[in-house]
C-alpha cells in the first residue's frame, strides 16, 4: 500500500519535472500512472490534493499557472532549476571537511539530516575519500531546540520557551527575538532580544526546558546592524579580564594558574610569587579554591575574605 | 513522517547517486543509504516500474544488474539530486561552523571555501551568521594540528601534559589511537607508554607536543578498546560520589558526567557521578566551597573539610591572625 503511494508520487515528480508546459489535474489524473485507482472523481480530488502537499512539504517546489491567457484552470509543474542542487565541486580537502562535518552529530535527527545532505552531494558528484577513523570531532544538538531556533532566526520569528537560568529554582517562560545561535567551548547559545526585558540576552541552549515555539509572523525580527553575536557569547561566558589578582603559589604547583600568569617572581622558601588577570571576584575565587592549601590569595583582600569565608563555611559543613 | 514523506526522498537521491556511481555492488550502497540489502532490492523494484507517462519500455527507468552489482540508466529526468531542504542545510553547515571553533583540526581554509560552496548551493536555505561560532582561544592551534598530524601519518608524539587532578606537569611518550571532541573541546587517545595503559588527554593541558619519529606500535586489540571507551572512561571500579549542590552550583551537573540527578526541591540538586581520582574530588569539591558539598563517601568528604582546613589555618598564618 505505501510502496504503491510512493511509486505514484515518483511517477507525479518525473512526470512534473519532464513537462514544460503546465499540467491541469485532469490531464495528470490520465497520464500519471496510480491515479486510475481512485474510483471517484472526488476520491482523486482528495488524493491530488495530498499528494501535491506531500510533495511541498518535502521541498519540491511546485510551480502553479496556466499556459496562455485563455486558460481558466491552473495547471501544475516543477521547474528543474527550482528542483535540483546546483552544481557544486569540492576540492579534495573540502570534501573531506564536508565528509567529517556529516558524521559529527551526536543526536540521531541532526545526524540524519547532515547524511541524507551528503548522499545528495555525492549523487551530485562530490566524491569524499575515506576519512581517516581516528578523527572523531563532535557536535551536540542540545536536544530538540537547536533545529527549531535556528529556523526562528532564518525565518524572523519570535520564540517562546522555558528557561532554567543558573540560579533558577523553577523554569521560567521567556519570549525572545532571536538574532543568532553561537557555538561557544562546546554549548550552543541563543542570542537575542528578550522582548519581556527589552534587553539583549544570551541564553545556553542545554537550560531551555522542553521544545520552543516560533510565535507570530515571519520577517518581524532584525537583528540591530552592527551587533557582533561571537563578542556578545564569548563575553557572557568570560568577563573579559580586567585587574591583576597577586597569589602565593607551591612550587610545581598551581599549572593552570601558572599558565595564566603575567608576571610570576621568587616568594617565600618553596613558594612563587604569581600575578593573574581575572575579571572578578568571584571568578578569582573559585579558580583559586581547588588548589587548597598549594595556592593562597596575597590581593586583593576582597578575593581573600571572599576564599577564607567559603573555606570556613566548607570547614563548618556539617551536614 | 508518514511511509511515503520518508521513502520519496530516499528514492529522489538514489536514483542520481546510482547514476554517479555505476556498477556498484548492492552491499555497499545499502551501506550507503543505511538501509538492509532487501530494502535496497525492494526499492530498485519500485524504480524500475516508474518513469514517464505511457510507461513503455522506452519511458521507464532501467535498473541494469552484472551479478551483485547494479547500474540506473534512462533516469534523466531525475538524474539531479533534489536540492537541501533547510535541516539538512543546517546540519551540515553548523557542523562545518563547529569545526572552524577548533583551530588546527583540519584546514582551516578548505571549510571556509566548502562553506561558502555549501551556502551557494543551499539557495538560500541558510545564510549569513545565523548560526555562528566564537573560536576557542584557549587551545593551541598548533598542538591540535600537530596531534592531528601524527594520528594521520601514524607517528608516536612526545607530550609535556598537565594533570590538574595532582597539579603537576609530566613527561610521556604516546602513540594517538583516535581523536575527538566533546562540548567543543579537543581530546586524544593513545597508547601511553608512560603509564603502559590507554590514556585520554585533553589538549588545553597538551603544554608541549612533537611528532617522533617512531611508527605507531598499538596492537590491534588495544585499539579496539581506545574506540570502545567513551570520553571520561567511567569504569565501574571507579567510586560512586554523590555531590548535594546548591542552585549556583548546578552547572557541576552540566560539566561532568553524572550517572544520576535528584531534584533537591528548592533549585539544588543532588548529583551522583564516577570518580577515578580522589585527588580530583577533592579539588572538585573544594572549589564548590560553601555550594555544594561531598556527602558520600563519607571519608571523601572528611577528606576534603581537612583539605579546607589546611588551607584555612595556611591563610591564618598569611594574614597574622589567630
Amino acid at each position: 500500500m505505501a510502496a504503491r503511494r510512493t511509486e505514484r508520487l515518483l511517477n507525479l515528480v518525473i512526470c512534473l519535472l519532464h513537462t514544460r508546459s503546465y499540467l491541469t489535474a485532469d490531464r495528470i489524473r490520465e497520464l500519471v500512472a496510480g491515479y486510475d485507482e481512485a474510483p471517484t472523481d472526488e476520491a482523486y480530488k482528495r488524493m491530488f490534493e495530498r499528494d501535491k502537499e506531500d510533495l511541498r512539504d518535502l521541498g519540491i517546489p511546485l510551480e502553479t499557472g496556466t499556459n496562455s491567457a485563455s486558460d481558466d484552470e491552473p495547471g501544475y509543474r516543477i521547474a528543474r532549476r527550482d528542483y535540483a542542487l546546483p552544481d557544486i565541486t569540492l576540492a579534495p580537502a573540502e570534501a573531506a571537511a564536508v565528509g567529517l562535518a556529516a558524521r559529527m552529530w551526536s543526536s540521531a535527527s541532526m545526524s540524519a539530516a547532515a547524511t541524507r545532505a551528503l548522499r545528495k552531494l555525492e549523487a551530485a558528484g562530490v566524491e569524499v575519500a575515506p576519512l581517516p577513523e581516528g578523527l572523531q570531532p563532535q557536535v551536540e544538538a542540545s536536544g530538540s531546540a537547536f533545529p527549531v531556533l535556528a529556523e526562528a532566526v532564518h525565518d524572523g520569528r519570535r520564540v517562546t520557551f522555558d528557561y532554567r537560568g543558573a540560579g533558577d529554582a523553577e523554569p521560567v517562560a521567556r519570549t525572545v527575538e532571536p538574532w543568532g545561535v553561537v557555538w561557544w567551548h562546546g554549548r550552543w547559545y541563543l542570542v537575542g532580544l528578550d522582548t519581556d526585558k527589552s534587553a539583549t540576552r544570551v541564553f545556553r541552549l542545554s537550560r531551555i526546558v522542553g521544545e520552543p515555539k516560533p510565535v507570530g509572523r515571519a520577517g518581524v525580527v532584525t537583528r540591530p546592524e552592527g551587533t557582533d553575536l561571537r563578542t556578545l557569547v564569548s563575553s557572557y561566558d568570560a568577563a573579559s579580564p580586567a585587574s591583576v589578582a597577586v597569589v602565593r603559589v607551591r612550587h610545581g604547583k598551581g599549572l593552570g594558574l601558572r599558565r595564566r600568569a603575567v608576571n610570576v617572581s621568587a616568594g617565600p622558601p618553596g613558594w612563587d610569587v604569581v600575578e593573574v588577570t581575572y575579571p572578578d571576584t568571584g571568578r578569582l575565587t573559585d579558580q583559586v579554591l581547588p588548589y587548597g592549601a598549594d595556592v593562597l590569595v596575597l590581593e586583593p583582600p576582597e578575593a581573600v575574605d571572599a576564599v577564607v569565608s567559603r573555606l570556613r563555611s566548607l570547614v563548618e559543613d556539617t551536614s | 513522517m508518514s511511509g511515503a514523506l520518508d521513502h520519496l526522498p530516499r528514492l529522489l537521491a538514489l536514483v542520481p547517486w546510482l547514476l554517479a556511481h555505476p556498477d556498484t555492488p548492492v552491499a555497499d550502497v545499502a551501506k550507503e543509504f543505511g538501509i538492509t540489502e532487501q530494502q535496497l532490492r525492494a526499492d530498485l523494484d519500485l524504480i524500475w516500474m516508474c518513469g514517464l507517462p505511457g510507461y513503455g519500455p522506452g519511458d521507464l527507468m532501467d535498473v541494469v544488474w552484472h551479478d551483485d552489482r547494479v547500474s540506473l540508466s534512462n533516469a534523466d529526468t531525475i538524474a539531479r539530486p533534489l536540492r537541501l531542504t533547510a535541516d539538512e542545510a543546517l546540519a551540515l553547515v553548523a557542523a562545518l561552523r563547529a569545526l572552524l571553533g577548533v583551530p588546527g583540526l583540519v584546514e582551516t581554509l578548505a571549510v571556509e571555501t566548502a562553506l561558502a560552496k555549501l551556502e551557494a548551493a543551499a539557495g538560500g536555505a541558510i545564510s549569513g551568521d545565523e548560526v555562528a561560532v566564537a573560536v576557542d582561544a584557549v587551545t593551541d592551534p598548533d598542538v591540535v594540528a600537530t596531534v592531528a598530524d601524527a594520528l594521520a601519518t601514524g607517528r608516536r608524539v612526545h607530550l609535556r601534559y598537565w594533570v590538574p587532578a595532582r597539579d603537576e606537569a609530566t613527561e610521556r611518550d604516546v602513540d594517538p589511537i583516535r581523536m575527538f571532541t566533546s562540548e567543543g573541546m579537543p581530546y586524544f587517545v593513545g597508547w601511553c607508554h608512560l603509564v603502559d595503559d590507554i590514556r585520554t588527554f585533553r589538549l588545553d593541558r597538551a603544554l608541549a607536543v612533537t611528532v617522533l619519529d617512531e611508527p605507531v606500535d598499538v596492537p590491534a586489540e588495544t585499539r579496539q578498546r581506545a574506540f570502545d571507551k567513551g570520553l571520561f572512561n567511567p569504569d565501574d571500579a571507579d567510586r560512586l560520589v554523590t555531590l548535594d549542590l546548591d542552585p549556583s552550583a548546578r552547572w557541576v551537573a552540566d560539566y561532568h558526567p553524572v550517572e544520576e540527578v535528584t531534584e533537591r526541591g528548592d533549585g539544588g540538586v543532588l548529583v551522583t557521578l564516577r570518580a577515578r581520582d580522589d585527588d580530583w574530588v577533592r579539588r572538585l569539591a573544594l572549589g564548590l566551597a560553601g555550594r555544594g558539598r561531598v556527602t558520600d563517601p563519607p571519608d571523601l568528604a572528611a577528606d576534603v573539610r581537612v583539605a579546607a582546613g589546611e588551607a584555612l589555618s595556611a591563610y591564618r598564618t598569611i594574614l597574622g591572625s589567630g
